[in-house]
């Protein structure tokens, strides 16, 4: 007992009241090794440098553009200017349209990432964890995701018509799958000793699927919904050049109609926008799922 | 060292008899890893299961727990025989096996049975983890503690359920020398503390020596495939037991021989360790 108390009694009495890095550092098992504080503190005075790195590529491409169609005669209905997209911009934001678009465009994202990565959840937990449902189903949705997006436009617009609930469904099956096969693998790949522990300890099916598995592969479960919400941007655009009134589809294949590249390049760019922002929130829900968890 | 009033539950004893379990071979065969083990393990008593690596001993604890099924013979704990991951039990692994997203306090938390009641589940990890000496990292992560601590965690996991049987599975062997010497002297104290029924696997010598009211060797006799016990001996010294005692030292003497282990011991050392003995006695 009293081993115990000459080896380790320094670091209650530091480490209790320091931050987590510190604290790693006193039990000597910091992965970073004895370097790590001193490098922190470059990196946090350098707040800005993130942002400001990660917003030099596109303001030089923004440049780049404006100086191709000041200083060259490309004509503007081949290569429209920054100023001539903001122009469209401004036209279509006042007539509401671009919000209607962008609106309904979000809302079937939206709609068919969630149901897709709710049944990509649940599929995938199944196969990952039961052998008997990965023996029956892995061949079946092996050979469904190897069927191209496009494939099922035609026979979804015959069986469901070519309204909303057409679009949202595409999108869903384009977000299952990611999520499906990710966290599928992810959960046969879980540390057995920890399976173990948790069924030693009592643990049914269902809690030691939520107390264990699911928090181990957090990583891999966020990485799934990343790429099925890209996916579901992917299959919305296929969604809405092949049959729409309305959404960001809609607006480039109606501008290619009419030879309006402002509001080709207007789209390209909203679409890049609202997918990075979706992107950022998946970070969001990362961060607070490994608060929850992590 | 003062400990918390405990809930109180009583310890069980454990039955075994007949048991053995082989298992499958990859060219289609059967290896036999346990035959015909017997034996019966008192309420409260601690049993250390000692055997060169691969013999078994681990198999033999599983069994206990129920995480594994016996091909032969039967396996009872108290009055009835042993379920499918035995919730009457408490197993210690080999690794810590701390659930490295959870604080050290959540990890302990895993252990309690189910439907406790959350304030006096919460008061109960804080008075384990002053048991194990862990009152102080109860916010910390796995991977911000040392081995030693991490093991401590695990002990008090297992110690969270109320075991009526506790299965350690060489709980201390990742551990540096001194630590295990000073996780031996707090399993004891926690003994006292919450006397229930330990099985110990261990490879140890002495930890056998300094913990088990009974040792229980494992081993092939050259009779059939497969380890059964081999020789059970009871240490039957009041612990805490002197690490340097000479009775000790004959067992240990005799057990490494068991083991096939030379202990480089003069011919007559035991003779002269028990004159060393009276000697001491008799000075006192």
């Amino acid at each position: 007992m009293s081993a115990t108390k000459t080896t380790e009694a320094a670091a209650p009495a530091e480490g209790a009241a320091g931050p987590a890095h510190q604290q790693a550092s006193v039990y000597g098992y910091s992965a970073a090794g004895p370097g790590l504080a001193d490098r922190r503190r470059p990196r946090r005075e350098r707040r800005w440098w993130p942002i400001v790195g990660g917003a030099l590529i596109p303001l030089g491409v923004l440049g780049l553009w404006w100086a191709a169609t000041e200083f060259t005669d490309i004509p503007s209905y081949r290569l429209p200017s920054p100023a001539d997209v903001v122009n469209a911009a401004g036209e279509l934001a006042s007539s509401g349209q671009l919000w209607r678009d962008i609106a309904i465009s979000s809302q079937r994202v939206l709609q068919g990432f969630a149901f897709g990565s709710l049944i990509g959840i649940v599929i995938g937990s199944l196969i990952g964890l039961s052998r008997t449902a990965s023996i029956l189903l892995s061949p079946t949705i092996g050979a469904l995701r190897a069927v191209p997006s496009l494939a099922w436009v035609p026979l979804l617009v015959l069986y469901v018509g070519i309204f909303e609930p057409s679009k949202v469904i595409l999108i869903t099956i384009g977000a299952a799958f990611p999520v499906l096969t990710t966290l599928s693998i992810a959960l046969r790949h879980v540390d057995p000793h920890l399976v173990e522990l948790g069924r030693a300890y009592g643990l049914g099916r269902l809690s030691l699927l939520t107390t264990v598995q699911l928090p181990a592969v957090i990583p891999a479960l966020v990485s799934g919904l990343r790429l099925a919400l890209a996916q579901s941007w992917l299959f919305l655009v296929a969604a809405e050049l092949l049959a729409s009134s309305m959404g960001l589809g809609f607006l480039l294949m109606d501008s290619g109609n009419n030879g309006r590249v402002d509001r080709i390049f207007l789209a390209i760019i909203v679409l890049a926008v609202l997918g990075k922002t979706t992107d950022a929130l998946i970070g969001v829900l990362e961060r607070w799922l490994l608060k929850r968890w992590g | 060292m003062t400990v918390a009033e405990a809930p109180v539950v009583p310890a069980l004893p454990v039955r075994i008899s007949g048991v053995g379990r082989r298992f499958p071979t990859p060219d289609g065969g059967d290896r036999v890893v346990l035959r015909d083990i017997d034996l019966g393990i008192r309420a409260g008593e601690i049993v250390a299961l000692l055997g060169a690596s691969g013999c078994g001993k681990s198999t033999l604890l599983r069994l206990i727990s129920g995480l594994d099924r016996a091909d032969a013979g039967e396996l009872a704990i108290g009055d009835s025989p042993v379920a499918v991951v035995d919730q009457r039990c408490a197993v210690a692994f080999q690794e810590p096996r701390l659930l490295p997203w959870r604080t050290i306090a959540r990890n302990v938390e895993l252990g309690l049975p189910r439907g406790t009641d959350k304030a006096a589940g919460r008061a109960r990890v804080a008075e384990l983890l002053r048991l194990v000496q862990l009152d102080h990292a109860a916010n910390l992560r796995p991977r911000q503690i040392s081995g030693g601590m991490a093991q401590r965690a695990s002990l008090a996991r297992a110690l969270a359920r109320n075991p009526r049987v506790l299965l350690l599975d060489e709980p201390f062997g990742a551990l540096d020398a001194l630590t295990r010497l000073t996780m031996q002297d707090l399993l004891l104290d926690i003994h006292a503390a919450e006397p229930t029924t330990i099985v110990l696997v261990t490879h140890d010598v002495d930890e056998a020596l300094q913990l088990a009211d009974r040792i229980v060797l494992l081993g092939s006799d050259d009779t059939a495939p497969g380890a059964t016990i081999r020789r059970v001996l009871e240490v039957g010294k009041k612990r805490p037991r002197d690490r340097g005692d000479a009775q000790l030292a004959i067992l240990r003497a005799e057990l490494l021989s068991l083991l096939g282990v030379e202990s480089h011991h003069p011919e007559d050392y035991i003779t002269k360790a028990i004159k060393a003995q009276r000697a001491k006695r008799a000075g006192a």
